[in-house]
């Protein structure tokens, strides 16, 4: 490697190496000011994520929703698009990828499986499509359409696997009837399930492989292709996008289904690898983590899956820090919060440890735009 | 007379920005009741010093007097309430607020709590007639001519008391009629005592309004003169540091057949209003076709219209022969074998964040042999940007360079690399000078004249009058969406062309003189 | 027609929907209706009431989003402002509980607002002092109140009391009108006070003339001695506060406990009433009952017992109609010219 690509390579990793390190002093301080023990907390942390083969196991597992979370936030950053819609495709992905995979039984799993997963490929595309249209058809921002879209999706998703109220409310389509008063799905079949790598009790499944690739396309799509020039150019000056005679609005949508298709795969990912059914409290924060990973990897795909990496063994420590030192897994939230912050403010960063600004311009992230663009 | 203490006086002023001196070791001395000239080409450090005056930088080394005492100017308050005032070569107004909110803000009249904004109006009525500076206080400002506007810049100075008045380019954006009616405003200022800094970089101008001349080349006072005693080629050997070319050499134009045809164009602007009311014109192969106008009578829309960027609401575009209107920029550019240098090319012409290179196919990337499908190939962007610096003398350190990080003139040497590198019929260049300096510009007008010798056409807008007289071969007038006359270049003046930037038609021209 | 009164106009169509709700509401309940009729459920008084009581903390949003975006700060994280000022009002209070009812509420309301414009004031020093993208920065305040509640939350916590309406001596006695308007508790009256002295102060003082200088044209403000980001600081806090204050309406007027995650998306509601109203208080207030009005429509249509649409499509309803709301504003809308730009003095234009 040419020396001065390593130094820019090491430099762009100071930011975020110490922008996670600010975090956990402060997420320390949080915990001392609340009463609970950090140095039991972190250590319980770390424990949990790499301390046992179990540990690795569960940190594989938590990595690849992250991941393509993460890659979901970080091809609309690109385009200049913040998607914070990255939970809501998700559930779609889930919903779309649950349907397939707990109806046709009888179908072999070299058919059905890819049917599921690209069918939750295909809802969370078709989700995140919906706030590009909008933006590109009326100027909708799709910060707030995203957002709505999250709490349509997780209300839709609820409803599919309603169990039916008292009053003779019907039951939703995907209600499993002998959960009885329980809202969930079926179990997915077999044929639809992605096989293991590790089988119990660590339960590594071959859809990490998937994501990783999914590293590769982004990472080849975003940066050797004339579609990613063009979603590169859009997110950086529309502008001169227009006059460089890119469709914009099709480019914008573009990248919002890709988000959402990314996303969508998380969901099919997690329901067809992990869960194999769902339940409404499946959701969870996955999206608003995919803004950090997204953050953290400084929008570029690799660096999207080191920070996922990173976030996943956060998750995956969780449990063992809560049982070993009592703290709440909710302070991983605020760790996660100010990691965001520390990284997307480079300057904070080098106010605290006195770095100088890097002459050059850095390419950087492109500035989301709001009312007027 | 020098005898007298200067009311504003610089001592040894250095400013210094990351990587650039705008300003070294200036001195400079305003008398009362003077107007006083700063002279200098774009980035020789006039508008830097004014800001230092202003208190608006702070200056790395130097000292400031006014009226004889050392003062330390922290922001633009310390400087108004010293009596100077400034107006802006970007006029410092708030488009969605009144005349009067405009003036007040800052030295808000207050009554019971609430603006008293009546007050104000009355004042500001004061001062416009004591002035002559006609302007209704509860205007919208957006909904003012540039003439008007200055006039409430001015009028916010001297609702300040300013006993100062720095005027940072005043005459770039008005017709030579309205530059007379402001040369009248400023001679009446200077009879009521006002000292005047007068900054252009246009040489008649300055030989005619002002007492006292100083020449700025490079962020250094380069020497100092009189009306009395400069001409306008000194002037100008001072300004740019050798002997300037004040004409551009060209042969007789040998027009072909049409490229060009547009009929009856109609358009809105960004608010919706009629920008556009039915222009007709061809450009034909080997010519220059100028486009005269004051700046916002249409010029932007229609190259926007004619380029694909903004949609006609009526009337065709016709390039070759083929019906192009409202056709895609990409279609224009490439099926239509057209350039564009756009009149603002940090908005436009480039990502200021992408290299060099990548700048330089921004519009061709789709193409061979820059990509194979979709897949883009590296080596051969990276080879054709070496190439076209090298040609079109684009002083960049790497073709990996952020373009954002060149100067003015490198930026547009790049954006005009890629566009004139091109097999192209029609040129359209929107402004290609605006910003740049005299070097740049000389090289930008030989490639201009040169892609018209080769057989393209030409349509060239500028605001420029003297780039317009010196590379048109017929002048197009635009006035309020129309074009109001097409001259030959040859039967065109100064005079005829600046009378049709303010509406005046030739035929109607002649009652005026019967009056 | 200048575009300005053009804009002027667009934000008074929510306020003249909200008007014109109020009137068939008025007509409705002088007419002899059963109940259960849809027209009761749909304008009945205490659908109003549900409006009023959902409008509240949305109208409380948008003045904070109005205060920060019309100096030029975008404030996306409204919503954890609210979340923040919800939590520190509930903690103070539950630590009040053995004080007088009115004490202990004052000082969760007290409370509310210091952790709304200590949030404010981070997502000023975020956004001005170390440039931080203004959206990042809101996303971040959203991410890090819900975390920190979350985890400092402890179920076993009550809140003893909430406040209760005051009746105005006259005016609540007007058919309908007195009923929605004049039977409220304090918070409410306040929010509503609040919007018409926002639109006084922006629109006839000192302050509000250079605030809004500072986020159409900052350069302008600071060329006149305006200090730009004094007044940007300033109202970022000050919104902030409203937004604390929206928070603690949620926990000690509405509900009366802290649920984790209670602001359920309000504060995005929030913003695109700010839009709808075209970043003008009464215009904003307006798009804010709109917007209460789907959520007051929800609970009576939930309380009638419409047994035949599931009750998750009936709670979609405002998640959706904000969404159309927004989306059906093209070109209708300018925001402050200079928002979401860090101003910066030297080198920022030339």
């Amino acid at each position: 490697m040419h020396p001065s690509s390593t130094r820019r390579l090491l430099r762009s990793l100071l930011i975020p190496i110490l922008a996670v390190f600010t975090a956990l002093v402060i997420g320390a301080i949080i915990m001392k000011l609340a009463g609970d023990d950090p140095i039991a907390a972190y250590k319980g942390l770390f424990q949990g994520a790499f301390g046992s083969k179990r540990g690795w196991a569960t940190t594989i597992r938590k990595w690849s929703p992250l991941l393509l979370t993460g890659l979901s936030v970080a091809v609309a950053f690109q385009a200049g698009l913040f998607n914070i819609g990255a939970s809501g495709q998700f559930i779609m992905g889930t919903i779309f990828s649950v349907w397939a995979g707990i109806n046709f039984p009888e179908m072999p799993i070299y058919i059905h499986l890819p049917l599921a997963l690209g069918l939750g490929i295909l809802g969370g595309m078709l989700w995140g499509a919906i706030p590009g249209i909008l933006k590109v058809t009326t100027g909708a921002h799709e910060v707030i359409t995203t957002i709505m879209l999250n709490y349509v999706a997780a209300l839709f998703a609820g409803w599919t696997v309603y169990a039916g109220g008292s009053q003779g409310q019907k039951p939703g389509p995907l209600w499993d009837p002998t959960a009885k008063a329980i809202s969930r799905t079926p179990p997915v079949v077999e044929s639809a399930r992605i096989p293991f790598i590790f089988g119990p009790p660590y339960r590594v499944h071959w859809g990490v492989v998937l994501a990783l690739l999914a590293i590769l396309l982004m990472a080849w799509l975003i940066n050797k292709t004339t579609i990613g020039f063009e979603l590169r150019t859009v997110g950086r000056n529309f502008k001169a996008a227009k006059y460089a005679g890119i469709r914009v609005g099709w480019t914008v949508i573009l990248a919002m289904m890709l988000a959402g298709a990314l996303a969508g795969m998380a969901g099919a990912i997690e329901t067809l690898g992990v869960n194999f059914k769902f339940a409404p409290e499946f959701s969870g924060s996955v999206g608003f983590e995919g803004i950090t990973v997204a953050l953290l990897g400084q929008t570029n795909p690799f660096g999207v899956g080191l920070a996922a990496f990173f976030l996943a063994s956060l998750a995956a420590g969780g449990a063992k820090m809560q049982f070993d030192s009592g703290v709440s897994t909710d302070i991983i939230q605020v760790i996660n919060a100010l990691m965001l912050a520390f990284v997307a403010a480079p300057a904070i960063v080098r106010w605290l440890y006195r770095i100088r600004k890097p002459a050059e311009e850095e390419e950087g992230v492109p500035k989301i735009s709001w009312g007027g663009g | 007379m020098t005898q007298r203490t200067p009311v504003l006086e610089v001592k040894h002023i250095t400013k210094r920005f990351p990587g650039v001196v705008a300003n070294d070791d200036v001195n400079l001395a305003l008398y009362e009741g003077e107007i006083l000239a700063l002279l200098g080409e774009n980035g020789a450090g006039k508008s830097t010093l004014m800001n230092i005056i202003y208190g608006l930088y702070k200056p790395t080394e130097g000292e400031i007097y006014v009226k004889g005492k050392k003062v330390e100017m922290h922001s633009p308050r310390d400087a108004i309430a010293l009596g100077i005032g400034m107006v802006h070569q970007h006029f410092q107004l708030v488009p969605v607020m009144t005349v009067a909110e405009n003036i007040m803000l800052g030295a808000e009249s207050v009554k019971r709590g609430l603006l008293d904004v009546k007050k104000v109006a009355r004042e500001i009525q004061e001062l416009s007639h004591r002035y002559h500076l006609d302007v209704d206080p509860y205007a919208m400002v957006e909904d003012l001519p540039v003439g008007v506007q200055q006039r409430v810049e001015i009028i916010k100075a001297l609702y300040r008391e300013a006993e100062i008045l720095i005027l940072d380019e005043p005459t770039a954006v008005l017709t030579p009629q309205e530059i007379e009616g402001l040369f009248a405003i400023m001679k009446r200022l200077q009879e009521q005592g006002k000292s005047i800094i007068f900054i252009s970089h246009k040489l008649k101008e300055v030989l005619y309004i002002s007492d006292r001349i100083v020449v700025l080349r490079d962020g250094r006072v380069v020497g100092e003169t009189t009306p009395a005693e400069a001409t306008q080629e000194r002037l100008a050997a001072m300004m740019v540091g050798r002997e300037v070319i004040l004409t551009v050499d060209k042969k007789p134009a040998r027009p072909g057949k049409v490229v060009l045809q547009v009929e009856h164009l109609k358009a809105h602007s960004d608010l919706g209003e009629p920008a556009l009311r039915g222009v007709s014109f061809q450009v034909r192969e080997g010519e220059i076709l100028g486009v005269a106008g004051v700046q916002g009578n249409g010029q932007t829309e229609l190259v926007e219209v004619i380029t694909g960027l903004r949609r006609a609401e009526g009337g065709k575009v016709f390039i070759n022969g083929e019906d192009m209107t409202n056709a895609r920029p990409r279609i224009i550019t490439q099926k239509g074998q057209s350039s564009h240098v756009p009149e603002d090319r940090h908005a436009y012409g480039m990502v200021a964040s992408y290299p060099v290179a990548d700048n330089l196919v921004l519009n061709t990337y789709n193409l061979p042999p820059f990509a194979k499908g979709i897949s883009i190939n590296r080596p051969a962007i990276l080879e054709h940007a070496e190439r076209l610096i090298d040609r079109f003398d684009v002083r960049t350190p790497s073709p990996l360079t952020p373009a954002g990080s060149l100067s003015g003139g490198n930026q547009q040497k790049m954006v005009v690399a890629r566009e004139f590198s091109r097999p192209i019929k029609l040129l359209i260049a929107a402004q290609p000078t605006r910003g740049i300096d005299v070097g740049s510009i000389e090289f930008i007008h030989k490639q201009i004249v040169a892609k018209r010798d080769e057989g393209v056409a030409v349509l060239l807008v500028s605001a420029e009058l003297d780039e317009i007289m010196a590379l048109s071969d017929r002048i197009a007038v635009m006035y309020k969406g129309e074009i109001l006359d097409i001259v030959p270049r040859e039967e065109a003046t100064r005079e005829s062309i600046g009378l049709l930037m303010m509406g005046v038609k030739r035929d109607e021209r002649v009652d005026e003189i019967a009056f | 027609m200048s575009s300005a009164t053009k804009f002027k106009r667009t934000s008074m169509i929510g306020l003249g929907m909200a008007i014109a709700l109020l009137l068939i509401s008025m007509i409705v309940n002088s007419l002899p209706l059963p109940n259960n009729s849809i027209w009761k459920v749909l304008f009945g008084v205490s659908t109003l009431n549900f409006t009023l009581r959902a409008t509240i903390p949305l109208a409380l949003g948008a003045m904070a989003g109005i205060l920060c975006e019309r100096t030029g700060i975008i404030n996306i994280g409204i919503e954890g402002m609210m979340l923040a000022g919800a939590f520190a009002g509930f903690v103070v209070k539950v630590q009040t509980n053995d004080w007088p009812l009115m004490a202990s509420l004052l000082a969760g309301v007290f409370a509310a607002v210091a952790a709304g414009a200590l949030m404010g004031y981070i997502h000023a020093l975020f956004s001005i002092k170390f440039k931080m993208d203004q959206i990042i920065s809101g996303t971040f305040l959203i991410l890090l109140a819900l975390g920190l509640t979350s985890y400092l939350f402890n179920p076993d916590w009550v809140a003893e009391g909430k406040f209760s309406p005051i009746a105005i001596p006259g005016l609540s006695k007007i058919p309908v009108v007195g009923d929605v308007f004049f039977n409220n508790p304090p918070i409410t009256y306040t929010a509503l006070i609040l919007v018409v002295l926002l639109h006084i102060g922006l629109f006839h003082t000192k302050w509000g003339l250079r605030s809004r200088a500072a986020g159409e044209h900052p350069r302008a403000a600071d060329t006149l001695g305006v200090d730009v980001n004094f007044y940007r600081y300033l109202n970022t806090t000050l919104g902030g506060m409203v937004a604390g204050l929206a928070g603690g309406f949620l926990v000690l007027e509405a509900v009366g406990q802290f649920q984790e995650g209670m602001t359920a998306g309000r504060g995005f509601i929030s913003l695109a009433a700010m839009i709808f109203g075209n970043w003008m208080p009464f215009g904003a207030l307006g798009a804010a009952t709109l917007f209460g009005y789907t959520q007051g429509v929800q609970n009576a249509l939930l309380l009638a017992g419409v047994v035949n649409i599931p009750r998750h499509f009936i709670s979609m309803l405002p998640y959706v109609v904000t969404i159309i709301a927004v989306a059906g504003l093209v070109g209708r809308v300018r925001p402050p010219a200079a928002e979401g730009k860090v101003y910066e003095t030297e080198g920022s234009s030339e």
